[in-house]
Parts: structure tokens; C-alpha cells; sequence
């Protein structure tokens, strides 16, 4: 089969889908199913708090393409699923209609409130679902087809070339903060009523947007992995090994690197399309370069050049961040920044690979060889 | 002025001392007296009589009255209504401050200035002519006239010719009013050019026709006096982008290090400032001094520590040191939280360092840009000597260029790293001094000139000392040439994809590195 | 193998989820009433919400000692959400679902106010706001105890007009909602009033901004025209002390050009080097100096409670202290914790302000203050050169041409019955915010 012969050589990729496809099924069956007095029920805040992750799972999977297997460290990442965040976003603010609070049938409330009298063009087309999903896209993948053209072309590489994307996100960061951008300014777009006509408060709305980033996920999973095992793939971790033997053996090594960047890109696109219906709110902070070198920091984490170790590792450090900013707000920096430097120095092949060590070791060989018989 | 925290320590002690004290309330003239029951009413309107009652008098005694209701020292005794000047804030229950407001306060200034235009004090006068200036009327010209025929005092005089002819703009010759016109053509004075401006629609097309002329070549003169200003705002701004960046330039560009932590090394360097202050509160104007080798100092130590306990380990793998000094960066920011303070932390300018050299009426250079500026030149040229022309520079300049044989030369490379790495780091406190001085000094300082910072290296050239200095000043400029017609965000914003084109048209930045070290 | 690992795997999730169930299960005994305090503790907001966080510790210990309410014990559930704006919606949908909060005191921004906004109208839960803000909102589910624009800025403008015989207008902001709003309404209230257009200067920053030469610089220029000038400054936080630095290096003083401020309190001038600040304005509804015995005790007790003899009090705070006694006394006369019937009680509600005079909860989920303007002390303090008596909040401003026809009703009575928050008077609509 098509999916087996791309995972075949991937023994954490199976562990990882087989876990994501039994939780979406288990956590609709315990979310819809079971009855919400049973101390099985899943409340919905959870489902929509796993959804996120799975967005941040699929952004993690992006950037570990680009940066586990074409060796760019691209600290602008974060641009790229922003963008994707406001085209969903100026879709849903275009879905309220005239239930907003100037009841303005055309405008968003925020054009109102800035005296605008008509909408801009950009926004045009934005009502129209299959539109918004293509711009979803487009604007990402063709935002990092025109940079990387520029940049790989003039062979802007390794640390110049991550200065010069958190350059970019930094930009759009002001860009957007500005009001008269027409993206809301600093409040961002907010106040989503539905989307498709499904009331997004409804727990039906939202578990569907949860399986939905769970197959988002899945299936840029298996992309990448197809990527990476087809010819192509080759072509670009030799790039990343090698990138002047490979321009001399005779291939046009920024073509290869452009068309990875875009497909990155346009991942990240989707996780942040599917990320601000569930969340509710798309603003410019998450331009933030400290949002971008995050991300990297998941996948540094998790594992690099790995691909399900960016989803361990996005999903870990999300949940962990969950967690502690409740029970411990001022220690939790500490811990998080300590972790970074630990990981750095300790695991340079992140958690993926201390598992890999660990079952390589011949004790653990051993044992696990008693423990059998 | 009370802090109501302080209020009821300070009720029994000030009690007593208004008891003992000799207050100054004893003899007082009969305007004063006069004047006193107009305090009484605490309403503004009252006391603006008050102060013209005074003024009015022209009698001298009122003048240390009137500095004390300006310094808000002026206090009344509730119960018999007699004004006293309180020495040191110590007043008692029975005293009620007169309370002020500015434009009360912008009044008194004024009649304080009227009453002084005759103060045997040179300097004095000056202050009250220059002050005069701005409420001229035409019936003060003969008083005018006749305080410029006794006046010495050369700058006095200019003052006082000016108000002069000003006054004379509106007399009733028609030559006398051609004549101030012309004397007027060229004085910058913005008092000068409103006068002016309402006179060119004068009824009388001659005059009308003068003040035009006279308007005119006042305003080439403010527009190229503009330009200058430009100039010297973008050369500031450019300075502190240097100051920031400098420090980067060695652990980024010399060592290759991607040191996420700079901004936190800034952070240090602005803490230490406000440590040093309060650990002298009695010597502000001379903290500053104090404070740039501390913070050479503590930023360089943990700078050491940075490079001897993470970065060591990560030489050669320039994006992992970005993980890890991103990581440290967090740490050293909620320390600073947690030990000291999440809130901003107060840093005060030393006297020297507020107000501005005033050129002319439209170009005044602010002594903090300033010394900003020579300071951010001096760190520079002391940096360039270092690297250039000391044994410690030579070895730096060795090891980034070719470890291997430097090593083989007796070059102890773990050393150099650490020292490099130091010097760097101790910059960067350095530079935190003289941000504390322009902004915030609180745990998120660091963050605000991370990227900028990033940005300078690179469009400098990495390793090139030069470059960041080009780089720097030239990206303030630059910023500040566009930020009239396109405001503070899109200048800035407009310089960021500048930057990014730039990097794709030379990727090595302004000044790349030549020869072997050039490669990655 | 395969299969194995996927049931560790299997087990490691279903484990996780079930602790964060289980937690939920454990917390909801009954013996309390629990109050949600949603205030970012991290980030760059901890600087002026961490204490507002404190002010609802004091506040909910000091009820507890007095007994509680409805003979239960209050217990304050405080999350971070570490000034993210989408975080605070999910944190709030954890205070409402998970801990099942009888109500929410907390935001700051308007984004994590607007943020939060459709979690607490879907869950129908109360937040309490306690800041400042551009108005042109009325939620069912939340009161707005801060100052709407006609309680802040319109009152400061008046005394400068008056005392200040002021003429010419600077309109300074951070570029995001609050300032644009503000700015719009003053400049329509300054038209009104015959100012011209050429004598108002509209000028807006980002975030943080730092380097002020060049628009300081023009405020000079346009000052030094012959009129006197005011600075209006809606500049937020962190971008206010360069901006005071720039002014006085390059020599206005506040007698040449005072600068009101609508977003400088004691709390932020306690972070910096005051001499440059002496003598501007701020315009706040209530200041640490105001002497009155109320705040006298009040700032006694918050001392003591925070340990810190040095620790000062501002204008949401004060909020948050009228907010919540109104809160306990609402839930006192509902007899019951239930949103609507508390949020029906509040209306109406009158209790004491901390500047001698009585604050009462309007049918629009605003409050009546007074609003004074203070001139700024080399302490750190204000002194107050101007107060009015009780103003009441207006949610949808009468200067703005599509707002003024708006009005907001929780009761219904000018509303055509119907409680509404966004009632279009000339239309008879409803619109907004549909609750069915």
C-alpha cells in the first residue's frame, strides 16, 4: 500500500499515526459519547485544547522539513502560519455579517470604527469559503516562493539567511500592528461567529475541527515523508550535507530549495488556518519572532530531522506550558529556559533521539531480551 | 511637597519645628498683606489676582514670595493668613499650600520676569528679557528703550533689541515698522515669525510685500536648520543602534556565535546603572562614570560564564548556540524578575546629561543624544584599538581566522574564546549604560534591540568592525529621513525590507570579509 | 512490537487526559464559591496586571474574615495567561468549564478583553473589567468598572480649554484601539467646540516606541506657533518615559506644553525617574493623594497586606474594589451565585468609591465617577487640580456619527423592552451581540 511503503523505514512515524488515529476516535467517543456526569466524559475546553496542539504539531512538522532536512533554520516560520491564521480569519469575520457590532452588513466592525467606507481590495473574495482555503495557500507559499527565489538564488545560507527571515516576520509583525493595514491592527480579527454556517461554539463545529487538524496533521506527515523518501528527498539532504558538491554534480540546488521552502510554507499556512477557528482570535503577536524561534525550539526538542519528533516535541512543550503557567507562572521560565540550554548541550538529537540511544544500548538489549523469554 | 505615607511621621516633628523655627513671617510689606486674603480664596482666578496685585507693586520684597509659589513652597497660616515660605517641606497642620497650576505658574514666571528686568544680576535679566519676548506689546516700546539705553550687558541687549523690534512691528509709522521688519528678516525667533506671519496680510501692500520677503528667508533658514536636525536625530538613533550592536559584531562576527543573549547582556549592563545609583544617591551626576566599568564588568563576567559553561560546547554548530543562548536569555530575564523587580526600574539622568545645546531657536541638540553619540565614537575607537593594536586583539584575530594554527603558535584558543566572548558581552553592558539613560530599564529591555542589533552585524558584514559602525549610523539616518513623510512604523519597516533586498544583492553585507575566513 | 509500543503510547494519552478530567472532578466541591482572577502574571502585561492580581487577593481574604458570602467562603482560582491574547480565552474557558468560577475579575487590554469576550457570552459567565477603555461596547456578561471616554478624556480636554486656555491640540497615541478611539472622539468634541482643523496634530506610535526625537521635535514646532498648545497622550506604558525624556531635553516644560496622560498612574510612575514628568497631567477617576478616609484605610490595609510600606495604589485598582463590593452585595440580594440573577441585582447597585462619593452600576454596565486631573509631584504622586462630581459612563459615544444613535439597556426600559446592548434608536434594531 501507498501509506505503509512511505513509513517503511519509519518506526516512530508508525508509532506517532497509529496514537493520532486512536485519539481521533477515542476523544469524540469520550467528548460526544460518553455522558457528561461520567468521570470518563472529556469536556469540550479539552478537545479544543488538543486541536491546538495538533495545529502546533503540523507547524512543528514544517519547519523540521526545512530545517531537519534542508538544513535552513528558518526563524520566520511563524509569518507563514499567521498569514495562513488571517486568511482563514478574514473569512470567518466576513462569515459575521451584520451580527457585528455596527451591524454593518459589508464592513468588519474595525473598518467601521476607522471610518472606512468600502472594502478594501484585498479583502474581496473573502466571503467565499473555497477562496479563503486557496489564499490559505497561496499568500504563504507565495510569500516563501518569492523570498527563498531571492534568497537562494543569491545563495544567502545558513545564519544570514535565519537573520533575514526573522528580518521578515519582524516586518510583517509592525506591518500588522498598523490599523491602517486593514487586518484589524493590534486587536487582530476576533468575534467569529461560524464558519460554513456551523455555529462555532457548537461541540459538534469544534470536534470536527479537531479530527480535521488531526488529519491535517496526518497528512502533512505523510507529505513530508513522501518528500523526503522520493528522488527529491536525496536531492535535498544532499544539500543539506553537501550543498557546493551538489551545485557541482550538476543540480540547480535552489530550485530544489525553493520548492521545499513553499511546501513548508504552505503547511504551516493550513496549521495556522486550522488553528484560529479553535482558538478564536488571530492577532499580530503572532508575527512575534520569539514565536518563530519557539517553533524551532519544538522541534530542537523533539528531534530533528525526525518528523514525528517535532510532533512529540511540539506537543510536549505546549502541554508542559499548559500545565506549569498554572501551577508555577515564575519558576517555569526558568524551567523552560533551562530545558532549551540542557537539550542543546545533552540531546542534540532531542527526545527522538535519547529513544533511539536508549534502544541501541545493549543493556537495554539485553534486557528487554530477558524480559521476552 | 507631602508623601502621604510620610504625612503623620512628619505631623509631631514639623509641629515642633514650627513652634522653634524663626519662619519668615514676621515683617512682611503692606502689598504682601495686601495681597494675602486673595491666597485665602484656593480658587486660581484669586491668586492670578493675587500675583498681579504684586507685580503691579513693583515692589522687590514680593520676588522671593512669588519663586516660592512657583517651587510651590508658598504656604499660608490658616488661621491668620499670613504667607510664609517654607525652608524644607517641614510645615505643620496649621499651614495649607497654596496650590498652583501651570498656566498660574507660567504667569507668576512671567511677573517674576517683570519685576526682575532691573536685577542687578546680568544673567537674571537675561532670563526675564528672553521671557519677555514671548507677551511683547507695543506699549512696553518706550520701557523698552529705555532699559536698552542703561543695559551693559551685551546678550542682554540683543534680548532686548529684539523684543524692541518686535514691539515696533506694530507702531503706528509706517517707517518705523519697515525698518523692525527688516532689522527682523533672518532671526529665528518662532515669536519673530508669528508676528510676521499675521503681518503679511498688513493692509498696507509695502509692509505686507516686507514681511513676506522677511517670512521667506526665515523659512529657508528654519528648513535648512531642519535638514540638520534630521541629521543629527538619524546620527543618535544611528549611535545607539551601533551601541548595541557592537558588542554583537565580536561574539557574532568575530567568533561566529549566535548570542540570542546580547540583548539580556544590555539588560545587565542598564541594571547595573540603577544599582550603582542607588548605591550613591548623593553623587547622580557622577554615577555614570561609576557605572561603565561596572557594567564592563558584571556583563563581561557573565558573559565568561556564558561562553565557559554552554557555548564552548557548541563551537561550530552556530545554530544550536542560537537554541541555547535563546534559552539563556529567558533565564537571565525572569531572574532579573525575580530578584529585583518585574516592574521597570527608575534610572535618573545626571545633571549634565538633560537639556540642550541650544544653537538657535530652531536647532537645540540634546546633551544626552550627544554625549550618546561621542560615546558611542569613543567605545568604538577604544574597541578598534583593542582588536587592531593590542596582543589580546592579535590573538582574537588569530583564532577566528584559523584556529588550528594559531593553536600551533602557542595561542591558548580556550582562553581567547573566553576573553573574546568577555569583551563582547562587556560591551554590551556598556551600551545598557547609555540605553538607561534614553529609555526603559526593565526585564524586557534586552528584546527590544535583539533584532536591530542582528540586523546592523549583518548589514555591516559580519567580522568587519567598520561595518556595523557604516551600518549603524546610516540605518538611523536613513530611518530618520523617512519617518516625516512615512511615519515612525513604515520607516522602520521600509528599512527592514531595505535590509532583506540588500542581503540577497551582497549576501557578505556592506563590508564583507576577504580571504580564507570568508568561507562558512 | 508495533503494537506494544502503540498501547504505551496509547496509555501515556489517555492517562493525561484523564488527569486533567479527573482534576476538574476533584475541584468541584461545593463548599465555597469560587471567584476567577484572570490577570497575566508573565509577559509583558505582569507589570500592571500582577497588581490587580494582589488587589483580589486582598480583597476576597478581607471577605472571607468577614464571613464570606451567602455563608460560604470565597476561594480566588488565579491562571496566567502570560499576556497572550488567545491564551486568555482558552484560561477563561478553564476558569468557567473547569472550575466553574461564580465569576471573572480580570483583563487588561482591550484585545484580551475582546479576546475573552465570546467565552464568557457563549459560557454566560460575568467578567468584571477594571481598566479604562475606548467604549463602543456593552456586554451582557460584563461590567465595565474602569472609565468609558466621557469619564476620562471629554473632563480633561474641558480643564485644559478652561484653565489652560488652550488652543492648539496634539493628539498623541499608540497605535491600536484605545488611543484611535479616544482620538476620535476628542476630535470630533474639539471641532464641536471651534477648534480648526490645521490647529490638531494627530500622531500615532507603535508599541514601546522609543525614539521620540523626531515627533517631539514637531511638537515643538507646532507649539511654538503662536498658540497655546497641549499635548493629549494616550501613549501606553512602556513608550511614556522616553517620550517625557525627549520632552524635557528638549526644553518644554510642562508650562510651555502640558502633556495629559490617560495611561500614567502612581503604579507606573513608581518605575521611573519622575523630574522629567513634574507638572504634566493625567486625568484618572481616582489618585492615591485624594485624602479621604476611605482610601486612607485602604491603602493602609493594601500595605500591609502586600508588606510594603512603599507600594502604591492606582485607578483600576479602585475598580476592582467597587467592582467586587458590588459583586458581593448583588450576590447577597440574589441569594444565589446564578449569572443572570446576579447580573440583574447589579443594576443599580450603589457602593462608596474611594474619593468620597457613591459609584452606582448603570443600566449599561458602566459605572457614575468623578473624574479629577492631577498634576504629576516629583514623589511620584498627583495633586489634584480639578474634580467633578459623578459622571455617568456613556458605553457608545455621542461623538462618533454611527454611535450616537446607539444606546445600551440590561433592564430594556429605553430599549422598546427587550434588554439589549447595542440598541440602534433611530432603526428600533438590536443588532450585535444576538444572545437567543
Amino acid at each position: 500500500m501507498f501509506i505503509t511503503r512511505i513509513l517503511q523505514n519509519d518506526r516512530g512515524g508508525q508509532i506517532m499515526l497509529a496514537v493520532l488515529a486512536l485519539v481521533l476516535v477515542l476523544v469524540p467517543v469520550l467528548n460526544l459519547l460518553v455522558p457528561a456526569g461520567s468521570p470518563l466524559h472529556m469536556p469540550t475546553y479539552l478537545v479544543t485544547l488538543l486541536g491546538k496542539y495538533l495545529t502546533y504539531a503540523l507547524l512543528a512538522v514544517a519547519v523540521d522539513l526545512v530545517w531537519g532536512y534542508l538544513g535552513i533554520l528558518s526563524l520566520g516560520h511563524g509569518a507563514f502560519f499567521a498569514l495562513g491564521g488571517y486568511a482563514m480569519g478574514m473569512y470567518l469575520m466576513r462569515q459575521i455579517g451584520d451580527r457585528g457590532v455596527y451591524g454593518n452588513p459589508e464592513l468588519p466592525d474595525f473598518m467601521v470604527f476607522l471610518n472606512w467606507k468600502e472594502l478594501p481590495w484585498f479583502w474581496y473574495g473573502f466571503d467565499m469559503f473555497w477562496f479563503a482555503m486557496l489564499m490559505v495557500l497561496l499568500v504563504p507559499g507565495l510569500l516563501a516562493f518569492v523570498f527563498g527565489w531571492l534568497a537562494f538564488r543569491s545563495r544567502v545560507t545558513g545564519v544570514y539567511l535565519s537573520i533575514i527571515t526573522q528580518a521578515l516576520t519582524y516586518a510583517l509583525l509592525l506591518a500588522f500592528f498598523r490599523n491602517e493595514m486593514g487586518f484589524g491592527g493590534n486587536n487582530g480579527l476576533t468575534d467569529f461567529k461560524d464558519i460554513l454556517g456551523f455555529s462555532l461554539q457548537a461541540d459538534g463545529t469544534r470536534m470536527t475541527l479537531f479530527v480535521l487538524s488531526g488529519l491535517a496533521l496526518a497528512g502533512g506527515y505523510l507529505l513530508c515523508r513522501y518528500i523526503i523518501n522520493s528522488k527529491l528527498g536525496r536531492v535535498v539532504v544532499a544539500i543539506r550535507d553537501a550543498e557546493s558538491r551538489t551545485r557541482f554534480v550538476g543540480y540547480r540546488v535552489e530550485h530544489y530549495k525553493v520548492w521545499v521552502f513553499t511546501v513548508s510554507a504552505m503547511l504551516a499556512g493550513i496549521a495556522g488556518a486550522l488553528y484560529v477557528p479553535q482558538v478564536g482570535i488571530i492577532n499580530p503577536g503572532e508575527f512575534s519572532p520569539l514565536n518563530s524561534i519557539e517553533i524551532v525550539i519544538w522541534v530542537a526538542i523533539g528531534g530533528r530531522a525526525t518528523l514525528y519528533g517535532a510532533v512529540l516535541g511540539a506537543i510536549l512543550v505546549n502541554y508542559a506550558k499548559t500545565v506549569f503557567t498554572g501551577l508555577m507562572p515564575e519558576s517555569w521560565i526558568f524551567m523552560l529556559g533551562a530545558l532549551f540550554v540542557l537539550v542543546t548541550l545533552y540531546l542534540p538529537q532531542g527526545l527522538a533521539g535519547l529513544v533511539k540511544n536508549l534502544k541501541e544500548n545493549r543493556w537495554w538489549h539485553k534486557f528487554s531480551r530477558r524480559a521476552q523469554t | 511637597m507631602l508623601k502621604t505615607t510620610d504625612f503623620t511621621r512628619l505631623l509631631l516633628l514639623s509641629v515642633l519645628l514650627w513652634v522653634c523655627s524663626p519662619l519668615q513671617a514676621e515683617q512682611q510689606s503692606a502689598t504682601l498683606t495686601q495681597a494675602a486674603p486673595l491666597f485665602q480664596e484656593a480658587s486660581f482666578d484669586k491668586t492670578r489676582e493675587a500675583v498681579d496685585l504684586l507685580a503691579a507693586s513693583g515692589d522687590p520684597e514680593a520676588v522671593p514670595y512669588l519663586q516660592a509659589l512657583l517651587d510651590g513652597k508658598l504656604y499660608q497660616d490658616k488661621a491668620q493668613g499670613t504667607l510664609v515660605i517654607a525652608k524644607d517641606g517641614n510645615t505643620g497642620d496649621e499651614l495649607r499650600k497654596i496650590p498652583t497650576n501651570n498656566s498660574l505658574r507660567k504667569y507668576v514666571r512671567g511677573a517674576i520676569g517683570q519685576l526682575s528686568l532691573s536685577h542687578p544680576d546680568a544673567a537674571v535679566r537675561l532670563t526675564s528679557a528672553n521671557g519677555l519676548l514671548e507677551t511683547v506689546t507695543p506699549e512696553m516700546a518706550g520701557q523698552l528703550r529705555d532699559l536698552l539705553e542703561k543695559e551693559t550687558d551685551s546678550a542682554v541687549k540683543e534680548a532686548l533689541s529684539l523684543g524692541l523690534a518686535m514691539a515696533d512691528l506694530n507702531a503706528a509709522d509706517k517707517a518705523v515698522r519697515l525698518t523692525a521688519i527688516e532689522s527682523l528678516a533672518g532671526n529665528l525667533h518662532p515669536g519673530v515669525r508669528n508676528r510676521l506671519t499675521t503681518m503679511t496680510t498688513d493692509i498696507d501692500a509695502e509692509v505686507a510685500k516686507a514681511a513676506q520677503a522677511a517670512l521667506k528667508t526665515i523659512e529657508d533658514t528654519a528648513a535648512l536648520y531642519g535638514h540638520v536636525e534630521t541629521l543629527f536625530f538619524g546620527l543618535s538613533l544611528g549611535s545607539v543602534l551601533v551601541l548595541a550592536a557592537i558588542g554583537l559584531a565580536i561574539t557574532f562576527g568575530v567568533m561566529g556565535v549566535i548570542n540570542m543573549a546580547h540583548g539580556e547582556l544590555i539588560m545587565l549592563g542598564a541594571y547595573t546603572t540603577y544599582i550603582v545609583q542607588q548605591l550613591m544617591p548623593n553623587f547622580i551626576d557622577y554615577s555614570l562614570f561609576v557605572a561603565v566599568p561596572a557594567a564592563f564588568i558584571v556583563s563581561g563576567l557573565m558573559g565568561i560564564l556564558i561562553e565557559r559553561t554552554v557555548i564552548r560546547h557548541l563551537y561550530g554548530r552556530p545554530l544550536e548556540t542560537l537554541l541555547a543562548t535563546f534559552g539563556i536569555s529567558l533565564i537571565l530575564q525572569q531572574l532579573v524578575r525575580t530578584v529585583i523587580s518585574p516592574q521597570n526600574v527608575p534610572v535618573s539622568n545626571p545633571s549634565w546629561m538633560s537639556g540642550s545645546l541650544e544653537i538657535n531657536s530652531v536647532l537645540s541638540l540634546t546633551y544626552n543624544r550627544l554625549y550618546i553619540v561621542l560615546f558611542c565614537l569613543m567605545v568604538f575607537a577604544l574597541l578598534y584599538f583593542v582588536l587592531r593594536k593590542t596582543n589580546l586583539g592579535l590573538q582574537v584575530r588569530a583564532v577566528s581566522q584559523n584556529r588550528a594554527m594559531a593553536r600551533a603558535m602557542g595561542v591558548r584558543s580556550a582562553r581567547v574564546d573566553a576573553l573574546t566572548f568577555g569583551l563582547g558581552s562587556g560591551v554590551a553592558g556598556v551600551a545598557g549604560v547609555a540605553l538607561s539613560q534614553l529609555t526603559n530599564v526593565g526585564p524586557n529591555l534586552g528584546q527590544a534591540y535583539i533584532i536591530d542589533s542582528f540586523m546592523v552585524v549583518v548589514f555591516g558584514g559580519v567580522g568587519n568592525l567598520w561595518g556595523t559602525l557604516v551600518a549603524g549610523l546610516s540605518l538611523g539616518v536613513v530611518n530618520k529621513v523617512l519617518e516625516p513623510w512615512a511615519g515612525a512604523v513604515l520607516a522602520k519597516i521600509l528599512v527592514l525590507v531595505f535590509i532583506i533586498l540588500f542581503i540577497q544583492k551582497r549576501p557578505r553585507g556592506l563590508f564583507p570579509q576577504k580571504g580564507r575566513a570568508a568561507g562558512d | 512490537m508495533f503494537l506494544k509500543n502503540v498501547f504505551k503510547q496509547t496509555v501515556l494519552v489517555v492517562s493525561m487526559a484523564g488527569a486533567l478530567g479527573l482534576s476538574s472532578l476533584a475541584m468541584a466541591a461545593d463548599d465555597t464559591i469560587k471567584v476567577g482572577v484572570l490577570h497575566s502574571l508573565s509577559g509583558t502585561m505582569a507589570i500592571s496586571e500582577t497588581t490587580l492580581k494582589d488587589t483580589m487577593l486582598m480583597l476576597i481574604d478581607e471577605q472571607n474574615k468577614k464571613g464570606g458570602v451567602l455563608g460560604k467562603q470565597l476561594e480566588a482560582v488565579v491562571v496566567d495567561p502570560a499576556s497572550n491574547w488567545p491564551l486568555f480565552a482558552e484560561k477563561a474557558r478553564d476558569l468557567i468549564e473547569k472550575d466553574k468560577v461564580a465569576a471573572t475579575f480580570g483583563c487588561w487590554t482591550s484585545v484580551s478583553r475582546k479576546s475573552v469576550l465570546p467565552v464568557f457570552e457563549e459560557k454566560n459567565s460575568l467578567l468584571f473589567y477594571p481598566v479604562q477603555y475606548e467604549g463602543e461596547e456593552s456586554s451582557k456578561n460584563v461590567f465595565y468598572t474602569g472609565a468609558a471616554p466621557n469619564q476620562q478624556a471629554i473632563p480633561a480636554v474641558d480643564y485644559l480649554m478652561k484653565e489652560g486656555e488652550v488652543k492648539r491640540w496634539v493628539l498623541a497615541g499608540t497605535d491600536y484601539v484605545y488611543p484611535r478611539t479616544t482620538n476620535k472622539i476628542l476630535e470630533a468634541y474639539l471641532k464641536s467646540k471651534g477648534v480648526d482643523e490645521k490647529d490638531i496634530m494627530i500622531n500615532y506610535t507603535p508599541f514601546g516606541h522609543s525614539d521620540w526625537q523626531s515627533i517631539v521635535a514637531d511638537i515643538k514646532k507646532f507649539g511654538s506657533e503662536g498658540k497655546k498648545t497641549a499635548v493629549v497622550s494616550t501613549i501606553n506604558g512602556d513608550a511614556n518615559v522616553p517620550f517625557y525624556k525627549e520632552l524635557g531635553n528638549q526644553g518644554i516644560s510642562a508650562e510651555d506644553i502640558p502633556v495629559v496622560a490617560f495611561s500614567v498612574g502612581e503604579e507606573e510612575l513608581s518605575g521611573i525617574d519622575t523630574k522629567p514628568l513634574v507638572g504634566h497631567l493625567a486625568a484618572w477617576n481616582y489618585f492615591m493623594s485624594v485624602d479621604t478616609p476611605e482610601n486612607k484605610e485602604f491603602i493602609k490595609k493594601w500595605q500591609a497586606f502586600t508588606k510594603n510600606d512603599k507600594r502604591v495604589t492606582n485607578d483600576p485598582m479602585e475598580a476592582h474594589v467597587i467592582g467586587f463590593n458590588m459583586w458581593v452585595k448583588a450576590v447577597e440580594q440574589a441569594k444565589s451565585t446564578d449569572t443572570d440573577k446576579v447580573a440583574e441585582a447589579m443594576i443599580g447597585q450603589e457602593v462608596p468609591n474611594l474619593t468620597g462619593g457613591i459609584a452606582k452600576m448603570l443600566p449599561n454596565h458602566h459605572l457614575t465617577k468623578p473624574v479629577l486631573i492631577g498634576e504629576i509631584q516629583e514623589n511620584g504622586q498627583f495633586e489634584v487640580v480639578s474634580k467633578t462630581p459623578e459622571v455617568a459612563g456613556d458605553a457608545w459615544s455621542d461623538f462618533l456619527p454611527d454611535s450616537k444613535p446607539i444606546v445600551a439597556d440590561w433592564t430594556g426600559k429605553e430599549t422598546d423592552g427587550k434588554p439589549c446592548g447595542n440598541f440602534n434608536t433611530e432603526t428600533k434594531k438590536c443588532s450585535g451581540q444576538k444572545y437567543e
